[in-house]
This record gives C-alpha cells, sequence and structure tokens, in this order.
C-alpha cells in the first residue's frame, strides 16, 4: 500500500477566474481513482469518533472501506441506511466542524483529517447515475402529512415512506427543497442534484403538492381530520432587517430576496426568465455566515465589479465555512472587517449610492461567549456601493404559525418541540429544523426528520392500537 | 395546472379571467390576492382575487398590461393552463358593520375594491362608491359596484362619463355631506397618497391597499417591505391593507421603481417576438 499521504487528496476545482463569470459547480467532485486515494487513507478506526460527530450517525469507515475495495454499491447501501441526501451534505455539511473535525488521523501531527464529506458526495453522485430499481412498498400503515420540503421536511417524508406510510408534503413555493432550492447557488449546490434527490424519495412514493400554503391554501384543522399525524419542518427563512436609516432605497436587499431572485427564479438568467435583478457595479454584503459568502460570490457572478463584505468582528471569529470564505477570497471578494453599517445613502432618486459605515473593536465577550463588537466614536466613514445585501441572519416562517395558535412557541418565536422526539404540545404534531432551533444546518434539520419519522411511526402505531381497542 | 375557463377584453388594456383553484376558491376572503407564474420561465405575479366562486371551484382576476408577464397573461386562450397559482395570500378585510363606509377605486385598482364593496355591504353597512378612470371606456365594473352600492358615483378625468376630474374631489363632497365611519382607497399610488390626504383632513380613517414588488407572497424575502407607522412591515403577511395615515408614501413610491430599466427591456423584447 503507498505511503499515507498528510493532505486530503484535492480534489479539482473551476479555476476561480473562470468560475467568477459562471454559476457552474466550482467544486468537480472526486473521480472513483481519487476516491479510492482518499479512502485509502481512512484509519478504520474501531471506535470511530467521526460516526459519533455526524448528527445522522453515518457508518463513515463502513461506507468507505467499500469505495477502497471499489463496491460502489456496497458504498451506497451504507449511505442509504442513515441519509436520503448524501449528495446534498456531501457538498454543504459544515464537515470541518462535525465528522472531519475529531477524525482520527487528523489529529496525527501533520495529517489533515480524511475527507469524508468528499467521500460521501462521490458515493452520492455514483448514486444518481446508477439508479436504483425501486422496491415496492405499500403505503398502508397511516398517512402523514409534512408540511415544507426543505432537508428536514425531505427526510421525514423519504423515512415514513419506507416505513410504509403515505405520505404527502405540502410545500408553499413552486419547487421543493426549502433553501436547498431558494437559498444556497447553483455553484455549491447544483440544483438539479437536488431535484434528482428529491426525485429518488418521490420514487419511494412521497407525494409533493406545491404551491400548497399551509394555513392559507389548506388548514391545520383540515390536515389533523385527513392525517394520522404530522410533521412541521417550515424553516427559518423570515429575513431581519437592522432597520438603520434608508433601508427603503432600491438597491438594498435582504439576502434572502437576493438570493431567491437568483436561485428559485433564475435571475441571472434574465431575460430569458422574467425575474429581474438590478445590474450593480458596487456591491456591499452585510453578515459573516454562509449566506453571506453565498449572497457575495453570487453578485460577483453576476457581474459587480467590487463585492465587499462588512463583518463586525473579525476574520477569527466568521463564523461561514472556512473553506467557502476561501473560495470567496479566490474570487477577488473584499473583506473590511471590524465594521458595521449605520446608514443608507441616498442618491438623487431614491437608489442607494453609499453605506456609511463605522470601525468596531471587540469589548469583553458575551453571552454567546463571543467578545462583543463596540463601535470606535468618530471613526466613520463610507463604501461606495449601489447595491447591498443583509446577511444578518432569518426569523421563524410565521405564515403557519400565525393560523395555529395553539402550538406554543418560545420567546424567539420557534416551536417549542422535545429535542428528543420532536413532539411538540399538540398530540400528534412534531416539529423540527430550523423552525425549532433557529437557522442551523442542513444536517441537523435532517437529524430532527429522522427522528420523528420513528417517532411519527411510534405514534401512530400506538395510537391505531388504543382506537381499535 | 389551473385551468383558464374564461377570458373577456374588459378594454383596451384590462382583461378578466375566471380559472379554476378550488382549494383557493373556498377560502378566498375579500382583499386577499393569489401569485400565478404563467410557466416555466414565468415571474411570480401578484393579482388580487376579484371574486371567487367556491361551489364551482373558480377564481375571477382582473388586470391591465403594463409589461411583460402582463402582456403575456392576456394572450392566454380559453382551455389553457397556468403553471402555478398560490394563495389565498395576505391578511382579509375586515368586514363587519361599521355603519357607514366610503370604498374609493381607481383605474385597475378597482377590481381590488370590488369584492370589498360586496362584503361591506352584505355586512351591513351603507356603501357609498366612488369609482374613477381616465376615461369612460376605461370604467371597468360599473353596474357590479352600483349592485353594492346604496350610492355609486362614477368620476373620469375626461368628463366622458359621470363627473369630470379626480376621485379626491368627489371624496371632499361626500365627506362634507355627512359623517363617514370607515374609508377604502384602492388603486394608483399617487391616487391612495392623496385620499390618505383628504380622508384625515376629515379625521375618517382609511384603508389603503398596497401592492410592492412582490417574490414569494409569504414573508420568506423582505422585498415587499413597506414603512408603516416608523415600523417594517411586509405587505404579503402583515398587508396588503393598511392604515394610509401611518404609510411611507415616498418610500413605497420609489421602491416600486427599482426594475423599471429591466422591466422596460424585456416587454420590448417580448413585443419584438409577439411581432416575428
Ligand atoms: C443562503 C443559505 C446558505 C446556507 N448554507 C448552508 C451550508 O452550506 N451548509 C449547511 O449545513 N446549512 C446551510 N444553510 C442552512 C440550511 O440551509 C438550513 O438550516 C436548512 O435548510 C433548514 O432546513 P429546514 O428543512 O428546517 O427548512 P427550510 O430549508 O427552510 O425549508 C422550509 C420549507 O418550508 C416551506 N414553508 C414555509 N412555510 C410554509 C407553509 N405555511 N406551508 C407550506 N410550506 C411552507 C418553505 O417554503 C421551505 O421550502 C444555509 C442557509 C441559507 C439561507
Ligand atoms: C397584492 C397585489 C395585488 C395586485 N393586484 C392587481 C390586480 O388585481 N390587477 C392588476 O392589474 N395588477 C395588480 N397588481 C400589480 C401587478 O402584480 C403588476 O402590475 C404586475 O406584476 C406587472 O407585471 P409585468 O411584468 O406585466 O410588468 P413590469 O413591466 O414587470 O412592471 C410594471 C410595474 O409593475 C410593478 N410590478 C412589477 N413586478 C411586480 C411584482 N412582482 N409585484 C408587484 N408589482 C410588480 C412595478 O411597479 C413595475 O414597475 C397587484 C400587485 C400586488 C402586490
Ligand atoms: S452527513 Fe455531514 S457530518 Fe455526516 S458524514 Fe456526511 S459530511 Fe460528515
Ligand atoms: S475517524 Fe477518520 S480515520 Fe477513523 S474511521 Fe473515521 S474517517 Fe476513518
Ligand atoms: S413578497 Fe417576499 S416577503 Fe413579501
Ligand atoms: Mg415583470
Amino acid at each position: 500500500m503507498p505511503k499515507r499521504s498528510y493532505n486530503k487528496t484535492p480534489m479539482r476545482e473551476q479555476a476561480p477566474e473562470v468560475r467568477q463569470h459562471n454559476f457552474k459547480e466550482v467544486a468537480l467532485g472526486y473521480n472513483l481513482q481519487e476516491g479510492q486515494l482518499e479512502a485509502s487513507r481512512c484509519l478504520q478506526c474501531k471506535d470511530a469518533p467521526c460516526i459519533l460527530h455526524c448528527p445522522v450517525m453515518i457508518d463513515i469507515p463502513g461506507f468507505i472501506k467499500q469505495i477502497k475495495e471499489d463496491d460502489m454499491e456496497g458504498a451506497r447501501k451504507v449511505l442509504n441506511r442513515y441519509t436520503n441526501l448524501p449528495a446534498i451534505c456531501g457538498r454543504v455539511c459544515p464537515q470541518e466542524k462535525q465528522c472531519e473535525m475529531v477524525c482520527r488521523l487528523g489529529q496525527s501531527k501533520k495529517f489533515e483529517p480524511v475527507a469524508i464529506g468528499k467521500l460521501e458526495r462521490l458515493v452520492a453522485d455514483w448514486s444518481l447515475e446508477h439508479p436504483e430499481e425501486s422496491i415496492e412498498i405499500t403505503h398502508d400503515k397511516g398517512k402523514v402529512a409534512i408540511i415544507g420540503s426543505g432537508p428536514s421536511g425531505l427526510t421525514a417524508a423519504g423515512d415514513l415512506a419506507k416505513l410504509g406510510y403515505e405520505v404527502v408534503v405540502f410545500e408553499a413555493l413552486q419547487t421543493a427543497g426549502g433553501v436547498l432550492t431558494y437559498g444556497i447557488p447553483e455553484f455549491r449546490l447544483p440544483k438539479q442534484i437536488v431535484q434528482k434527490e428529491i426525485d429518488q424519495i418521490v420514487a419511494q412514493g412521497v407525494k409533493i403538492e406545491t404551491d400548497m400554503v399551509v394555513g392559507k391554501t389548506i388548514t391545520m384543522d383540515e390536515i389533523m381530520e385527513d392525517f394520522d399525524a404530522c410533521y412541521i419542518g417550515v424553516g427559518a427563512g423570515t429575513p431581519h432587517f437592522m432597520g438603520i436609516p434608508g433601508t427603503d432605497l432600491t438597491g438594498v436587499y435582504a439576502s434572502s430576496e437576493y438570493l431567491t431572485r437568483i436561485n428559485l427564479m433564475h435571475g441571472y438568467e434574465f431575460p430569458h426568465y422574467d425575474t429581474p435583478l438590478q445590474p450593480a457595479k458596487n456591491v456591499v454584503v452585510i453578515g459573516g455566515g454562509n449566506v453571506a459568502m453565498d449572497s457575495a460570490r453570487s453578485a460577483k457572478r453576476l457581474g459587480a465589479e467590487t463585492v465587499t463584505v462588512l463583518y463586525r468582528r473579525s476574520q477569527e471569529e466568521l463564523p461561514a465555512r472556512v473553506e467557502e470564505y476561501h473560495h470567496s477570497v479566490e474570487e477577488d471578494i473584499q473583506y473590511n472587517w471590524l465594521t458595521s453599517p449605520v446608514e443608507y445613502i441616498a442618491g438623487d432618486h431614491g437608489q442607494l449610492v453609499g453605506v456609511k459605515c463605522i470601525r468596531m473593536k471587540l469589548g469583553e465577550p458575551d453571552e454567546s461567549g463571543r467578545r462583543r463588537p463596540l463601535p470606535i466614536a468618530g471613526s466613520e466613514f463610507v463604501v461606495p456601493a449601489d447595491t447591498a445585501i443583509e446577511a444578518i441572519g432569518q426569523g421563524a416562517n410565521r405564515v403557519m404559525l400565525d393560523t395555529f395558535p395553539e402550538l406554543a412557541t418560545n420567546r424567539w418565536g420557534y416551536v417549542q418541540a422535545d429535542e428528543n422526539t420532536c413532539a411538540t404540545s399538540v398530540p400528534g404534531i412534531f416539529a423540527g429544523g430550523d423552525i425549532v432551533t433557529g437557522a442551523a444546518t442542513v444536517i441537523l434539520a435532517m437529524g430532527a426528520g429522522k427522528i420523528a419519522a420513528k417517532e411519527i411511526d411510534q405514534y401512530v402505531q400506538n395510537k391505531q392500537v388504543t382506537t381499535t381497542v | 395546472m389551473f385551468k383558464i375557463t374564461e377570458r373577456t377584453a374588459l378594454t383596451d388594456n384590462e382583461y378578466q379571467i375566471w380559472l379554476e383553484a378550488p382549494r383557493i376558491a373556498t377560502k378566498a376572503q375579500p382583499g386577499q390576492f393569489i401569485i400565478l407564474r404563467i410557466d416555466e420561465q414565468g415571474e411570480r405575479i401578484p393579482l388580487t382575487i376579484c371574486e371567487a366562486d367556491a361551489s364551482a371551484g373558480k377564481l375571477r382576476i382582473i388586470f391591465q398590461v403594463i409589461g411583460k408577464s402582463t402582456a403575456q397573461l392576456a394572450q392566454v386562450k380559453t382551455g389553457m393552463s397556468l403553471l402555478d397559482v398560490v394563495g389565498p395570500l395576505g391578511k382579509p378585510t375586515e368586514i363587519k358593520n361599521y355603519g357607514t363606509v366610503m370604498l374609493v377605486g381607481g383605474g385597475v385598482g378597482i377590481a381590488a375594491l370590488f369584492p370589498i364593496v360586496k362584503g361591506l355591504k352584505q355586512a351591513g353597512n351603507r356603501v357609498i362608491t366612488i369609482i374613477g378612470a381616465k376615461s369612460k371606456n376605461l370604467l371597468i365594473l360599473q353596474e357590479e359596484c352600483a349592485k353594492y352600492s346604496d350610492e355609486l358615483i362614477l368620476v373620469t378625468d375626461d368628463g366622458s362619463l359621470g363627473r369630470k376630474g379626480l376621485v379626491t374631489e368627489a371624496m371632499a363632497d361626500v365627506l362634507q355631506r355627512e359623517p363617514i365611519n370607515q374609508a377604502w382607497a384602492i388603486g394608483p399610488s399617487i391616487m391612495m397618497k392623496f385620499c390618505t390626504k383628504v380622508a384625515t383632513q376629515f379625521n375618517v380613517p382609511i384603508y389603503v391597499s398596497l401592492n410592492p414588488i412582490m417574490v414569494d407572497g409569504t414573508g420568506m424575502c423582505g422585498g415587499c417591505r413597506v414603512t408603516i407607522g416608523e415600523k417594517i412591515k411586509f405587505a404579503c403577511v402583515d398587508g396588503p391593507e393598511f392604515l394610509g395615515a401611518e404609510v411611507d408614501w415616498d418610500g413605497f413610491i420609489q421602491r416600486m421603481r427599482q426594475y423599471h430599466p429591466e422591466e422596460v427591456t424585456a416587454y420590448q423584447a417580448y413585443q419584438v417576438k409577439q411581432v416575428h
């Protein structure tokens, strides 16, 4: 066997100067050979710590071993036991903070961890190209409604269908997928991949009804009447605004709108698609998470000359994935650390012409343990900009909740649900994903969907026992 | 798919469509709207539900051609289907007995006003309706408004029908004449702004229906934000009706023009394509 290399097997990428001008995927994936090389770096630990740090506890050494032995069919089988959306997780999971963070190989001096996410992606992409014969399952154990087709709802739906339930997913938008469809851009997560994974869930017998706003088109009463149980996975997509003067100028966006116009509505293909976007020369993005990175990199691709991210803390505290940050720097995204906007400056026609900012310094740690940014008096300066995108976080989607006051929520407006069972204050109604945790991650939303599927199965079976007695 | 069962031209550039959307038809209430998409490349177009026939499972919409998407919508034929229709969105109008109410509609806004006129009449109000347009042949829904109004005042800019002048002048006359408990105005932004001014002079609370540029219509994008009493509100979920006196009109009006150059380009390209 060749000596283990210190570093992860590199993944081919589109060159920065090329990809700045297109929306095609940045990371091109491993081929089988590269995958086998990377797989052979895994130590096949007996008490694999990586598994414990995967929210859905994928048998990581298990599927890696199959790759190494050139048994992709076997690797697929392992993955399918734990996840319905491997091609998505392999791409967007914050691996460096989960499975890979504790990888034993990565703990030893000089070695990088095994590229678990990239290997997961390899198997998943292979699997999409080699679809399985779908096995006929009868769906006669009961009827379950899923509200919201994000990763959480889709996962619960897929698992419940496999368990023999008739499952209907209600989605408000015209396309299923939640943030995977309207938020995360094509260059990180191709919509075709999302669609293929959704198709596989549909192939298991799940019915997805789009254009259905629960609370409006169909009420919770109707759902509770027609279904044995229900899972709420409506996400946290309501954008927050800083509320600084000038927020209603044209050119000021919430990242949610900016990314929805681009991803869901194909604004980057205007006028072939009808939804427009304003052409921008100088773009300012406010925030430091994945959403900010996605907005900044999208703006660059749409032809902006300068894109500047304003972050009120320093690089050390940047919450975005390191990989995404590096990609953004390669793509010529500028950073203004310790900077906070205080006002949008208006031109003659109510359009944005600049963002007035103030410098910050880091003070004492706050409740979150991070040092609190404090403004430095007199340090104001203006960044010229015709577009500003606020990516400062989102809150609970309220449309459905507002029509269902029986459901207990917490003081931030999120649904109260038991972490271990996803049960809510209303019997038969379960909830999980961003609508319970607040904006989090794809894999955590999926994890909740998995738990909910098990609990819903138990709930419905018990209910049927008690009602027949 | 949502089948179109009737399409009629009401004026030179205003059209009426009846379409099948049974679920929405059973839920729709005055003041609510739908968002539709014609085809895969289409944008999401918000339109008020002018009437809902729950038993037939149908909705009626009335729209004015002002750009690419409405021009394309005007071309649909009976029997064709729309790709997406979602709703009913927005908060319904609070229909109850206020006493005497005044409803003011301008242009295609009359279509959005009509279900409120009807609802308020059925709730036992004394209904005074004022509708206006540029000229006679553009004044829609006259008979239907008359049917549900105790008094109907017609106004045209050129005097070709009813009073010559602006709806605000007719409003002022009525307000001088008798006490009004609650008013509504739906029409172009400028009209609603001035209706608010007049009603406020007479201390009459007035609701307006705001139609900012929307994308999802479910509170998830923030594009439809308007400043109401110094607070940011999303018209699609907190509205579309707001108290006129609380609206920051200038901010609202300027945001309506955000995509003007792109919209013009899209419309021109579409017209060129239609000719060829
Ligand atoms: C731009 C962006 C980038 C991100 N990048 C990453 C990343 O790289 N890695 C990562 O792990 N996480 C990332 N996240 C976070 C991740 O996407 C979310 O945590 C995850 O999608 C939450 O899943 P969910 O199923 O709970 O909800 P969502 O994905 O939000 O889906 C909820 C769905 O419910 C629908 N809905 C809402 N109300 C109703 C209703 N009344 N009736 C019917 N349907 C309704 C919505 O339309 C939506 O489709 C990112 C988020 C954003 C916005
Ligand atoms: C709640 C609501 C109810 C409405 N009800 C009606 C109605 O009953 N009848 C009717 O004729 N019109 C109605 N409108 C306006 C209608 O949505 C727009 O006229 C239409 O979307 C214009 O599309 P376009 O491509 O033809 O024109 P464009 O050339 O794209 O735009 C022309 C103008 O229309 C407005 N507009 C464009 N896109 C949107 C959008 N997505 N949302 C809102 N406004 C937009 C802008 O001010 C723009 O400058 C309503 C709008 C809202 C928000
Ligand atoms: S799902 Fe995420 S955490 Fe789990 S193995 Fe895959 S990349 Fe790692
Ligand atoms: S911890 Fe790392 S080396 Fe060990 S089994 Fe997991 S991936 Fe392989
Ligand atoms: S249209 Fe998106 S929030 Fe109202
Ligand atoms: Mg348009």
